[in-house]
């Protein structure tokens, strides 16, 4: 993503319209530049650990998908938070709540700003969200808030977060707890 | 006729090798058969391990519909019926779709139109069914001739739309749209389109990788939403209530949505440029100052009016736009260097194609753009009326 936020009171221009589009495979994106997975894995681990409020929004594919697969990661992005010092708000599903949300305990696709602003989150990873809905949400988090955004995807990225990173299996999580722990040293956090 | 077996990892449920789309469109063997467009599309689907088909086959369209159909009957395609009309055929289309079928259907004309709500709904569900738009065009007295007209209607679904100049391009592009709508970045809707008649019903020479060869197939759970399963009910988002409120949260959800839909469109350029050899084809004189900007046949009859002016020994090419959404605008400015008269020749009375390639030249290119020759209603577009629409708008020697 060419700029964080906020942007303006509109999505527009979007990351695509400014150039800038998901990574090739084996790449990862920060900002509007192509980097190799390990760079972005140490530039997302010092964003989380040192801006404030850093949180991960977990979403359905981790929270409620039978696989194997998800539970190995559901216990890793546990330990992602211990390490990362982050605090975690799920998506529990993409359905707009209404009257109102409660910010305090979850993040909603649909008006996921209204949770950063109360939250006063500065850095968040979204993670485990269906593609579409994390789109739309990061596109509205950039245009109304500061928050830098990571989407750690299990398919394509996001080339709207201002950090993505692809193809991302328990394998990886793995690779990046480990990177997030020697960035935690090395920053003497 | 193939007997219907379980799906393994290696075979489909009619036993056909399953195969990656790089093997089926470029490495697999081919051989030459004689065939209408429409009996190019049946081998096509015959290969594409299609889970459904729904169609409207009212006469007169083509005989695509019908021969999808006869592929159920032999066991190839995984379930197949008839709409009650051209709207029921594409809200069952997007059902199918959205429960995880690999969904193909064919209309054309007058059905594109009745249709017409579907489709910027089944972009919005996010949904990589296919569409072959068969193109016969739209007026009163009904037509059933060649005309693109309705083309101009699908431009702002949401959905991809490429177009085929003649079946062996059809074949090979019906195959392919399925890998680039699946995608999971891009997973939209695409719309293959040709003109009706001119291949739908003409007999051409096409090459055919064997038909015990089939691609893998979809799988709806790398989709962007997630598909109707015993756990989510159909069109959940459509019932949530922030498409009722009148809030800012309820304009950004759309405006954001909307935005996306489009960035999904943009995301495929990458794969169709691997798929489809490019998203411009490119024939004649790499140094002319002529071009035409054509798609579908019209870029065949541009090809003629390029080989004639040769023979007056005025240097011209033909760039073919495969890709109308996403429209190919970077890869046009490369090949329109140094071009200072652009004609752009059309098979519909309103010019969609002459405003897009304007919109995407205004600023950018010097050229002089000419919206024309233009036929319609079923009218051919001989080469001499390209040549005569040229020598009207250049002074050349020799016309």
């Amino acid at each position: 993503m060419a700029n964080q936020g906020p942007a303006y009171y509109s999505p527009y221009p979007t990351a695509l319209y400014e150039g800038v589009s998901t990574p090739v495979e084996g790449k990862a994106i920060l900002l509007d530049k192509e980097v190799d997975e390990e760079t972005a894995m140490r530039e997302i681990a010092k964003q989380m650990l040192t801006k404030e409020n850093a949180t991960i929004f977990p979403g359905p594919q981790v929270l409620y998908s039978y696989s194997d697969e998800a539970r190995k990661k559901a216990a890793l992005i546990k330990e992602m938070a211990e390490v990362l010092n982050a605090k975690m708000i799920p998506m529990y599903d993409y359905r707009p709540k209404y009257p109102k949300i409660d910010a305090e305990i979850e993040i909603n696709p649909n008006h996921p700003n209204l949770t950063i602003w109360h939250n006063d989150i500065k850095a968040a990873i979204f993670i485990g969200v269906h593609c579409h809905y994390a789109n739309v949400a990061l596109k509205m988090v950039r245009c109304e808030t500061d928050c830098y955004t990571i989407a750690m995807c299990a398919l394509s990225g996001h080339e709207d977060a201002m950090a993505t990173i692809r193809d991302q299996h328990a394998s990886d999580l793995e690779q990046f707890i480990k990177i997030a722990r020697e960035v935690k040293a090395e920053l003497k956090l | 006729m193939a007997s219907i077996k379980d799906m393994t990892d290696t075979h489909n449920w009619s036993g056909q090798k399953l195969v990656t789309a790089d093997h089926m469109l470029f490495e697999a063997p081919r051989e030459k058969h004689f065939m209408t467009g429409s009996e190019v599309l049946k081998e096509a689907v015959k290969r594409c391990t299609v889970d459904a088909s729904v169609s409207y086959p009212i006469t007169p369209q083509s005989e695509a519909a019908h021969l999808i159909g006869e592929l159920w009957a032999e066991g190839y395609v995984g379930m197949y019926f008839r709409g009650e009309n051209e709207f029921g055929v594409m809200a069952e289309v997007a059902g199918c779709a959205m429960a995880g079928a690999r969904t193909i259907t064919t209309t054309s004309g007058p059905g594109t139109l009745r249709a017409m709500e579907n489709f910027p709904q089944w972009s919005g569900t996010r949904i990589p069914c296919q569409l072959i738009l068969m193109a016969r065009g739209i007026n009163s007295p009904l037509t059933i001739q060649p005309d693109n007209l309705e083309v101009t209607f699908m431009l702002e679904t949401g959905c991809m739309i490429w177009y085929a100049e003649n079946v062996q391009e059809l074949f090979d592009m019906s195959i392919a749209a399925f890998i680039v709508a699946e995608k999971p970045d891009v997973h939209v809707p695409i719309v293959t389109v040709v003109d009706g008649f001119f291949v739908s019903h003409t007999r051409e020479s096409v090459m055919l990788p064997a038909d015990d060869i089939a691609l893998f197939p979809y799988e709806p759970y790398k989709a962007p939403l997630p598909p109707i399963d015993s756990e989510t009910p159909p069109g959940r988002f459509l019932r949530d209530p922030f498409v009722m409120k009148s809030n800012y949260i309820s304009y950004a959800t759309h405006a954001s949505w909307q935005w996306e839909v489009r960035s999904a469109v943009e995301r495929s350029r990458r794969y169709a440029k691997h798929f489809l050899k490019g998203l411009v084809h490119v024939t004649g004189s790499e140094d002319a100052e002529i071009a035409f900007v054509t798609c579908g046949t019209a870029s065949h009859q541009a090809k003629e009016a390029e080989r004639e002016l040769m023979k007056h020994g005025i240097k011209s090419k033909v760039i073919k736009l495969r890709t109308i959404r996403p429209f190919p605008k970077e890869e046009l400015l490369k090949e329109l260097e140094g071009v200072k008269h652009i004609f752009v020749p059309e098979f519909n009375v309103v010019g969609w194609l002459e405003k897009e390639v304007k919109t995407a030249l205004h600023n950018n290119h010097t050229a002089n753009i000419v919206g024309g020759p233009r036929v319609a209603g079923g009218m051919s577009l001989p080469a001499e009326a390209i040549l005569k629409e040229v020598f009207e708008h250049i002074n050349v020697e020799g016309k």
